[in-house]
C-alpha cells in the first residue's frame, strides 16, 4: 500500500464521493414523491391513473438500471430528447425507486386499519386531510423498514452510472487503475469510500427505526 | 426502422449475448438454491454463534454494491492470488455468494415462519432431528421458498447485467457494436437497439416475477 498516493488521489474520491451521494439523494427523494402519488392515486381511488402506475411499476420492476440508463442516455437523443448525464442517472434512478417505493407505501397503506380510514370519514375530513392526516403518517412508520431497505439498495445501485459518463468512485476507481496501475491502493479507496456513505445511512435508517418504533 | 435488428446476424449476436448474462444467473442459481437451503437450515439450528457468524456474512454481502465486489474479484484477487479470473468466471462467484446468502435469508424466514408445534409433534413421533427438517419443515417451508426463489432468479437476471462493467461481452456489448457499426448509415440505431434490450429484459423478468406473484398468491396460506 502507498500511502501517499492515496493521499494524493482522496479529493479525487471526494469528488467522486459527492457526485454519488447528490445522486442518490435527488433520486431517492423523487422516488418517494412517486410512491406518495401512487398511494394518493390509490386512496382516491382514481381507476385511470392506478391503471398508469401499474403499468409503470411493471416495466420499472422488470428491467435493470442499467439498461434504462442507457436507453436514456444514448437512445433518447436519437428522437430528441437530449439529457446531460447527472439528470439522466437522477431520473434513471427515481424511474426505478419510484415502483419500489410505490410497493412500501402500497403495503404501508393496506396495513393501516380500515376503521381508521372510517373514523377519519366520519369526522368529515376531505380525501386530501385524510390522506395527510390519517394515512399517511400511520402507513410511513407500518412501511418504514421498507422505505430504509429501499434507501440502500437505490445508493448502492447508483455504482453502475460510469457507464453514462459519470465521474462516480467505480469511474475514479477505473481511472486509476487504467492510468497508474495502482490496483490495490484504488480498490481500497473504492471500498473504504463506500463503507464511508453507506454504514452511517444504514445505522441511521436502524436507530430510526428503533425510536420509531412505538408506533 | 427495424431493420437494423434483423440485418447480417445482428439478431442471433444479441441473442447469444443475451445468454451470456442469463447463463451465469442460471448457474448461480442453481449454486444459490443448495448453499442457501443449507445455511438457511443451519442459520434456523438457534445456534448462537453459527447464526452470529452467518449473520455477519450476510450484512458483509450486502454492504456493498456488486459491482464492488466483481471488481475486487477481477482486479484484485488475479493480483494478489496471481490466477487470472474471466470476467465470467468473477461474475459467477460473486452472485453465487451473494446468491447463497440472499436464499439462506429466505430459507432463515420461511422456517422461522413455520409454527413451533410441527417442530414438537415431528419430535413426538420420534423422528430424528435431521428427518424433522427433510420430511415435515421443508416441505412446509417449499410454499413460501418457490415464489421466493423464483423472484431472486428474477432479480439476478437483472443485477448480472452489470457484468458489461468488467469487460464481459454480453447483450449490451453487442448492442454497442452494432450501433458502431451503423454509425453513418441508420440514425435511430441507438434508440432501436438499446430499446430492444429494454423490451428483451422485461420480455424475460416479467413472466419469472409474475410467475412467482402468482404462486406467492396461491400459496399464501
Amino acid at each position: 500500500m502507498d500511502f501517499e498516493f492515496i493521499k494524493e488521489f482522496t479529493p479525487m474520491f471526494i469528488t467522486a464521493g459527492i457526485l454519488t451521494v447528490k445522486l442518490a439523494f435527488f433520486g431517492i427523494v423523487l422516488s418517494i414523491i412517486i410512491g406518495l402519488a401512487s398511494m394518493s392515486s390509490r386512496v382516491l381511488n382514481l381507476k385511470f391513473i392506478n391503471k398508469i402506475f401499474d403499468i409503470y411499476i411493471e416495466i420499472s420492476r422488470n428491467t435493470p438500471l442499467l439498461i434504462q440508463l442507457f436507453f436514456l442516455y444514448y437512445g433518447l437523443p436519437k428522437v430528441g430528447i437530449k439529457l446531460d448525464s447527472f439528470s439522466c442517472g437522477v431520473i434513471g434512478l427515481a424511474f426505478l425507486g419510484g415502483s419500489y417505493m410505490a410497493e412500501s407505501f402500497r403495503l404501508g397503506y393496506e396495513a393501516v386499519k380500515k376503521a381508521q380510514i372510517e373514523a377519519g370519514l366520519s369526522l368529515g375530513l376531505s380525501k386530501f386531510q385524510l390522506i395527510f392526516h390519517v394515512i399517511l403518517p400511520q402507513a410511513f412508520f407500518i412501511a418504514l423498514p421498507s422505505i430504509s431497505a429501499n434507501i440502500i439498495f437505490l445508493t448502492k445501485e447508483t455504482s453502475i452510472v460510469s457507464v453514462i459518463a459519470l465521474a462516480d468512485l467505480v469511474y475514479a476507481t477505473k481511472d486509476i487503475m487504467g492510468l497508474y496501475y495502482m490496483t490495490d491502493e484504488a480498490l481500497f479507496m473504492l471500498v473504504v469510500s463506500y463503507l464511508i456513505i453507506i454504514l452511517p445511512i444504514s445505522l441511521g435508517l436502524t436507530l430510526l427505526e428503533k425510536r420509531l418504533s412505538y408506533v | 426502422m427495424f431493420d437494423i435488428l434483423f440485418e447480417g446476424n445482428n439478431f442471433i449476436r444479441l441473442m447469444v449475448g443475451l445468454w451470456v448474462t442469463v447463463k451465469i444467473s442460471l448457474i448461480a442459481i442453481v449454486i444459490s438454491l443448495v448453499g442457501g437451503m443449507v445455511l438457511g437450515i443451519l442459520m434456523s439450528l438457534k445456534n448462537r454463534f453459527i447464526y452470529a457468524i452467518l449473520k455477519f456474512g450476510l450484512e458483509v454481502v450486502r454492504i456493498m454494491p456488486q459491482i464492488v465486489w466483481l471488481m475486487l474479484v477481477y482486479f484484485g484477487l488475479s493480483k494478489w492470488a496471481n490466477i487470472h479470473i474471466s470476467g465470467v468466471g468473477a461474475a459467477i462467484i460473486i452472485f453465487s455468494i451473494w446468491g447463497v446468502f440472499e436464499m439462506m435469508d429466505l430459507v432463515r424466514g420461511a422456517v422461522s415462519s413455520i409454527p413451533k408445534h410441527q417442530f414438537e409433534s415431528a419430535a413426538s413421533l420420534g423422528l430424528k432431528s435431521y428427518q424433522i427438517y427433510i420430511y415435515v419443515i421443508i416441505p412446509l417451508a417449499m410454499r413460501r421458498l418457490v415464489p421466493a426463489s423464483i423472484n431472486l432468479l428474477s432479480r439476478m437476471i437483472k443485477t448480472t447485467s452489470i457484468v458489461v462493467l468488467i469487460g464481459v461481452v454480453e447483450v449490451v456489448k453487442v448492442g454497442q457494436q452494432i450501433i458502431d457499426n451503423a454509425v453513418f448509415t441508420d440514425n435511430y440505431a441507438a434508440f432501436i437497439v438499446y430499446g430492444f434490450i429494454f423490451f428483451l429484459y422485461f420480455a424475460i423478468c416479467y413472466p419469472v416475477s409474475k410467475l412467482s406473484k402468482i404462486l406467492e398468491n396461491r400459496w399464501s396460506a
